[in-house]
């Protein structure tokens, strides 16, 4: 509703409409509100789902854990159902209210597969290593699909169309593929690059630039794959929204007043095709988390991918659903913020989506 | 185009004007890259219908004569560590592919075309909260939320895994059908039928569907395409079980068996590029429906090549005003010249 504003007079308060526009800004609490709600809303979902998750699967963790450790009594089998809250003599709605206690306590419980220590000090620990590799490798990936898809969309019709069609097709090659095709040949037949995990054997984590060196040496074939896969996407979807709003008057107008092309390109056209980019963004860091999971299988991470499926095939629901949770609040955060570099790069949003 | 269909739907009898709308209905597979990917599409359906002619071995038929066999005559992709033939487990994997990839998007494409329609077409509380929905289902990650799900199942059946890749894969296309249908509601037509009483779901499967059938079509390749992927990556993973065949499972037996140490490229390298090729498929069909709702995309390429052949830069807008009479008057001369 741009136009929404009559007891404004353009002339009287400003020269531009910009200015007019500015002059006026307030905060949006009633989007901010929705936005809030929808989150809160998206997060209770999500936790109800991981309450029930295990409680729909079969085999519960002791008698898994009892089939691993012989020499458990059953006494102690009983004392660690209880310590796993999965005693069965309580009501569902109390175990779900016992549930949600243990959760604002920050309490995710204790990881049958890691020695019974905390599943937050289990999580804490993977966590680093997915958030730095993925984290750079995809703010890597959409900087170069943004910036490359740009570009292709303002010199259309030119040689530079091939990348779109060899992007996409690199991105629809399925990812663990990729990975282990790029292990095959660097790791095992150039010997390049070292076959997995995050540092040598041996080492231990500390700020000393060999084991930087190490790291980086490891995660280097990992993060090229990523952004290699994921490049596509990125580049596509910039070069069609560049090329919709190439053909807007107010680019002509831009043009006709003789700014530089620079400027048009990245201050007028750019600036407002990357709106989408930044939606789709948000919500592909859901698909981004998936993609981990196969990465850190692939190359054998120590992430929180890897550590979701051997929580899965060893039934140690804790840390599954610590991890489930971990991994939903992380990818809610990071629609939050993608929300706020929304509103703040589009006014409509703002004024509209209330 | 789409003038032309409807004047010769007039005239002519009932019969015609049926399969009339029916093609415009599908115009936005009309163009050459939508039509090479149904092809490509159509040969994978056609191995998937006819693999057990197509194959010549059993897919799981062990020979411990042939291990780890290079591709020959006798086995034209080699065999596997057991002497199974490759080729034949290929041909039987398109199919659990095939199916699973269909079915997944039936399902999702029919949750994401009730919940899109209905929340696009109402207003008020009812349409927030169908789209709350969608976005929880989009924000969500899905990928972990399966596997979670899979390992309920000793022996998950195919359409069983279908139906979960179809259950988490709707939000998408229902969040793109919605903002077109809301869009659509104002539209003079809609207002007209409303006005004329006709029935909400006449309106809906008569007057919206056939506008919204472009965006349908391609949330059902985007969804095929996803699903594909998914039920490969999981069969990889080990989530689902290797009874059943797929390009995945073979995938997972070779690097389990060490196929990408030893270099048997035979046995890796046709179940993964028979994925990118199908990916690749689905993609040319999605550019073509992308090129026909929004027809720039295809035109500003086309318009910046003739301006080239002209001499002129498209982002250029100076040169054009001024070189536009020269240029052209020269470009004519040669034309004459040369005939």
């Amino acid at each position: 509703m741009s136009g929404a504003q009559p007891q404004l007079d353009a002339i009287a308060v400003g020269t531009t409409a910009t200015r007019v526009v500015s002059g006026h800004s307030r905060i949006p609490w009633r989007f901010l509100g929705s936005r809030a709600a929808f989150y809160l809303f998206t997060l209770w979902a999500a936790i109800t789902i991981n309450f029930f998750l295990p409680r729909m699967m079969k085999g519960d963790a002791v008698s898994q854990y009892l089939a691993r450790n012989r020499n458990v009594t059953p006494e102690a089998a009983d004392a660690l159902r209880a310590l796993l809250g999965l005693d069965t003599d309580k009501s569902l709605v109390e175990q779900y209210l016992d549930y949600w206690a243990h959760l604002l306590r920050g309490d995710l419980g204790v990881s049958l597969l890691h020695g019974l220590r905390p599943v937050t000090e289990v999580i804490s620990q993977a966590l680093p290593w997915t958030v730095g590799l993925v984290g750079f490798a995809t703010i890597v990936s959409f900087a170069i699909g943004t910036i490359g898809g740009g570009i292709i969309g303002w010199r259309r019709g030119s040689k530079l169309d091939v990348f779109v069609p060899i992007t996409t097709f690199l991105g629809t090659i399925p990812y663990f593929w990729l990975g282990l095709l790029a292990i095959a040949a660097f790791s095992v037949n150039l010997r390049w690059f070292p076959i997995g995990k995050a540092y040598g054997v041996g080492m231990r984590p500390e700020w000393t630039f060999e084991f930087i060196g190490q790291v980086i040496h490891h995660g280097t074939l990992p993060a090229v794959t990523i952004v290699i896969a994921s490049l596509g996407g990125w580049m596509l979807g910039m070069r069609n929204m560049m090329l919709t709003v190439l053909d807007e008057d107010y680019i002509t107008v831009a043009q006709a007043k003789g700014l530089p092309n620079r400027r048009v390109l990245w201050g007028y056209a750019a600036r407002n095709a990357v709106l989408p980019q930044i939606q789709s963004f948000a919500l592909s860091i859901g698909f981004i988390v998936g993609g981990t999971i196969v990465m850190e299988m692939v190359f054998s991470y120590p992430g929180i991918g890897k550590l979701l499926l051997d929580a899965t095939n060893a039934k140690d629901y804790a840390l599954m659903q610590g991890v489930f949770l971990v991994i939903t609040i992380s990818v809610l955060v990071a629609n939050v913020l993608a929300d706020f570099a929304y509103a703040f790069l589009d006014p409509r949003t703002r004024q509209t989506e209330a | 185009m789409t003038i032309r269909t409807a004047q010769l739907a007039e005239k002519t009898p009932r019969g015609t004007s049926f399969w009339a709308r029916l093609g415009s209905a599908f115009a936005m597979f009309r163009n050459a890259k939508s039509i090479t990917g149904l092809a490509i599409l159509g040969f994978f359906v056609l191995v998937a219908i006819f693999a057990d002619v197509l194959a010549p071995y059993s897919p799981t038929k062990v020979d411990n004569t042939s291990r780890f066999q290079a591709p020959s005559a006798a086995h034209w992709l080699g065999t596997t560590h057991i002497g199974e033939d490759v080729l034949s487990q290929v041909i039987h994997g398109t199919r659990g592919v095939i199916v699973v990839g269909f079915l997944a998007a039936i399902i999702a494409t029919f949750i994401a075309i009730t919940i899109g329609v209905i929340a696009g077409y109402l207003s008020g509380w009812k349409s927030e909260g169908l789209s709350a929905l969608t976005n929880v289902f989009l924000v969500i990650p899905g990928l972990p939320l399966i596997i979670i799900v899979a390992s309920i199942f000793e022996d998950p059946p195919l359409w069983l895994i279908a139906a979960v890749l179809g259950l988490i894969g709707w939000a998408w296309g229902a969040r793109v059908l919605r903002a077109q249908t809301m869009s659509l509601r104002n539209r003079d037509f809609i207002q007209a039928a409303r006005a004329n009483g006709e029935p909400l779901r006449r309106i809906i499967a008569v007057e919206m569907l056939p506008n919204l059938m472009a965006l349908i079509a391609a949330s059902f390749v985007g969804t095929v395409t996803a699903a594909i992927l998914s039920l490969t990556t999981l069969s990889y993973i080990g989530v689902i079980p290797v009874t059943t065949y797929n390009w995945g499972t073979i995938l997972n037996w070779a690097s389990a068996q060490g196929a990408f140490q030893q270099n048997q490229w035979w046995w890796y390298l046709p179940p993964g590029l028979c994925i990118a090729i199908i990916g690749v498929a689905l993609s040319l069909i999605n550019f073509g429906i992308d090129e026909y709702v929004n027809p720039r995309l295809r035109s500003a390429g086309e318009r910046a090549r003739a301006m080239k052949k002209k001499g002129l830069d498209v982002n250029d807008a100076v040169t054009v005003v001024r070189a536009a009479t020269p240029t052209t008057a020269s470009d004519a001369t040669t034309q004459k010249a040369s005939e």
